[in-house]
């Protein structure tokens, strides 16, 4: 058989998946915990606590403040301490809710229980109580985006759904949470998905999982014609060729249904497609299930030279300081470290910056794999153009980015780009071709807002 | 607490380096050269030499002197890579000090001038071939014959099939195309038959595909260019000859001359040549029609360096009208 994969550019970064067998633990408590307010793509939540207050874990600290948003609720039990600015994966310092932990004591609407509940056992549930449930809960993309969960599964009037695209991809390297939680939590996964496709009101579901996880591959496959004969909903699991950037939205879209999502603002349901992380999938069943907002997740914590690296089920707001001493502690000499992986992961200025909604993995690069190698001159290969996945010209992007040529930016389709990485990877001469291209990018971006809000 | 290294994603590369590609194509060239030793002997590893020590001492002399660069150029191994080539461009009984004014053309006048690696408008290697066969055609043009291994400008000469090929159309007289070498002898750089002089680089086909299967193989260039070269030069002289036997067979028009050498080495030189897939077809099929015009109604019998210059200039407009295929353009239901 064809194993599918999407149709243009890609590249193939060593794997370094260290952790792949390292069973997952849950990680201890912090004393602290730390929540941004802005750990999702939109408006910032708004604080509903104060300082001094007692909460528990579950307990909902801060409120969606618009369309675009999404609550934060507490990991952990105990009284605010304040109500503060902390510093986020940006780097930057921004406002925060700090907890000091006392006890474990979580919100009796919990259910604990470890049974299934499947859908079928729920005929109550409507569509519009499962979103409900979903935005109540809190669920942002848990793949490293932060989109908030219901509103891709309202589609705006002009486009209608026809299938949900659980990306199980994970073509990052070093990353296995996202494995760890297929292997471990595979029933819940698929009664999330089923709740997904019943919330969109479709009836076609994929599972895409690249051939670099043939057991999760297995697993899955297994689980869903256990389902298949009680379910009134078809899902497929999709073996995809191993290619990096297929965890890509519009990639995965392309890999799985042969469709390709037109250009920006066009977004993967104008095609049909609702496309949602793995680790979505399960907070959904927790959220709606099992009551339970989304206040943890599994973060892998890796990098070639930590003495124990691991996958741990993390309360949110843990500092990344106590999970890196979990592995041994930061090794001597220089790191970078990242919330998230090699390719796409924001490297970090302190230890300090708290587990979010999104961070699917800490990785620690030595120096050596970090720095940079010195840029040479373009010597105009082409291999960016080759591998980038839009179809892009990264080569000029960067140039007419560099020589501030905004209006030809945007006619090369600048904001096409998805930062994926690949022609900065490729690049035999070493150039800066992403810093460039995503300096020209959030300027033309401006630019178009701009243009629409005078034309308003 | 130890220092963090903060940078911009992406945090890995690949291992491709400009090295890596230069080195791989000076590698590719190997097998060619090899053949060129064993069927010029002496005076293939004369001018091959003097012309890649040419090249990087200049490229050195003006990077570190005339622009003042402190930063080391040579050892990427671009300028050896334009000597070689110029070099394999060359007959092998050139005399010393026209393969200087050759390599001065082609690293200071080629390159150079116009900023070094990466910024030259035109192939380097062919400016400085092309400003010889001008500037000396005499000497440009007597092919020493191959199995004269210890004879340098003293070689006894011969007519390249070329200029067999040259004389046909021009006699309108086919029969003079019987003294060609048959294709298969071409291809293997069998040339006991006779009639098969030419540069130093271009004696033997199966040596030059062997350079291309190991750049296709190491990704250093994608089959864009020399395909489409290859195909469009064998439609039309096969075209040609069905109408009129005076015009040599299309096999023989490949195998012959620089065709191979430039179709793979010369004409994929990354600094010059077109960036997308759409735009390296379009090129190619261009340099294959220039050639065979030139060499079947030009003044020149071979065409080859003439229609990559050509092109070579063509290039930036290619690179502005040839996109890729964006993601997304077209929405498959």
């Amino acid at each position: 058989m064809n194993i599918k994969t999407f149709r243009i550019g890609g590249i193939h970064p060593e794997e370094n998946k260290l952790t792949h067998e390292v069973a997952t633990e849950a990680a201890p408590l912090p004393q602290q915990a730390i929540f941004p307010l802005s750990q999702h793509i939109g408006a910032p939540a708004r604080p509903i606590v104060q300082k001094g207050d007692k909460v528990k874990v579950g307990t909902i600290l801060a409120e969606a403040s618009s369309f675009v948003s999404a609550p934060i609720h507490s990991s952990v039990s105990g009284t605010v301490a304040k109500i503060d600015t902390a510093i986020d994966a940006t780097g930057y310092r921004k406002p925060a809710i700090i907890i000091d932990v006392e006890g474990d004591d979580w919100e009796e609407s919990i259910d604990r229980s470890k049974t299934l509940e499947t859908l079928s056992a729920h005929p109550e549930l409507t569509p519009e109580e499962i979103v409900e449930r979903i935005k109540k809960a809190g669920i942002t993309g848990m793949g490293g985006a932060g989109f908030p969960t219901f509103i891709k599964l309202c589609p705006p009037p002009t486009a209608k759904a026809e299938c949900v695209i659980i990306n199980a991809v994970e073509c990052e390297p070093y990353i296995t949470a996202d494995y760890r939680l297929m292997m471990e939590k595979s029933d819940e996964i698929i009664v999330g998905l089923e709740l997904l496709m019943k919330a969109a009101k479709v009836t076609k579901g994929y599972i895409g999982i690249e051939t670099n996880k043939p057991k999760a591959i297995a697993l899955l496959s297994k689980k869903v014609s256990e389902f298949r004969s009680q379910s009134p909903y078809q899902i497929e699991v999709v073996p995809l060729k191993q290619r990096y950037p297929q965890g890509g939205e519009k990639q995965l879209v392309d890999a799985v249904i042969r469709r390709q999502v037109p250009a920006p603002p066009a977004i993967p349901v104008n095609v049909g497609a609702i496309v949602q992380n793995v680790g979505t999938a399960y907070a959904v069943y927790e959220a709606v299930m099992k009551r339970k907002p989304l206040f943890e997740r599994y973060t892998t914590v890796t990098g070639k030279r930590l003495q124990k690296p691991g996958n741990y089920l993390v309360r949110m707001g843990t500092p990344m300081q106590l999970l890196i001493d979990l592995c041994g502690g930061m090794p001597d000499g220089e790191n970078k470290l990242l919330a998230g992986g090699p390719m796409m992961g924001k490297a970090l200025t302190s230890t300090e910056v708290p587990i979010c909604k999104g961070t699917n993995s800490v990785t620690i690069l030595s120096g050596d794999e970090a720095r940079r190698k010195e840029p040479q001159p373009c010597i105009r290969c082409a291999k960016c153009v080759g591998v980038c996945p839009m179809g892009l010209e990264p080569y000029l992007l960067a140039k007419l980015s560099a020589f501030k040529q905004w209006e030809s930016a945007e006619q090369e389709d600048i904001v096409s780009c998805i930062e994926c990485g690949s022609c900065q990877f490729t690049c035999p001469a070493h150039r800066p071709l992403l810093d460039n291209i995503r300096q020209g990018k959030q300027t033309v971006m401006g630019i178009i807002r701009n243009r629409n809000t005078k034309k308003q | 607490m130890n220092k963090l290294i903060v940078s911009l994603s992406p945090h890995a590369h690949g291992t491709d380096s400009v090295e890596r590609n230069m080195y791989g194509v000076l590698i590719a060239l190997l097998p060619a050269l090899f053949v060129s030793f064993a069927y010029f002997g002496i005076g293939s590893a004369i001018v091959c030499l003097t012309s890649v020590v040419a090249c990087v001492f200049l490229e050195w002399v003006i990077n570190r002197f005339v622009l003042g660069n402190q930063h080391n150029t040579i050892i990427d191994g671009s300028a050896a890579l334009t000597g070689l080539l110029l070099g394999m461009n060359l007959p092998s009984n050139l005399p010393i000090w026209i393969i200087l004014i050759g390599a001065l053309f082609a690293i200071g006048v080629g390159k150079m001038t116009f900023g070094g690696l990466g910024n030259n408008i035109f192939n380097p290697a062919l400016v400085g071939r092309c400003v010889l066969l001008v500037a000396f055609p005499a000497q440009m043009t007597s092919w020493p014959q191959p199995g004269h291994l210890l004879q340098y400008t003293d070689a006894t000469t011969g007519a390249t099939p070329l200029a067999l090929m040259k004389q046909a159309i021009q006699n309108h007289d086919a029969s003079i195309l019987d003294q060609l070498p048959d294709a298969f002898s071409l291809l293997m750089g069998d040339h006991s038959l006779g009639g098969g002089a030419g540069t130093i680089g271009e004696i033997c086909g199966l040596a030059l595909l062997a350079g291309f299967a190991f750049m296709l193989w190491r990704r250093i260039i994608t089959w864009h260019i020399p395909v489409s070269i290859i195909v469009t030069v064998f439609a039309f002289s096969a075209v040609m000859h069905l109408i009129n036997p005076i015009y040599a067979d299309p096999t023989t028009v490949i195998l012959s001359g620089g065709l191979l050498l430039g179709a793979i080495f010369m004409a994929t030189d990354y600094v010059t040549s077109p960036m997308t897939p759409k735009g390296q077809i379009v090129y190619g099929i261009s340099i294959g029609l220039l050639t065979i015009i030139i060499r079947n109604w030009g003044a020149y019998p071979e065409g080859m360096s003439f229609a990559i210059l050509i092109m070579n200039a063509f290039t930036p407009l290619i690179n502005s009208h040839f996109k890729p295929k964006r993601y997304g353009e077209e929405v498959k239901k």
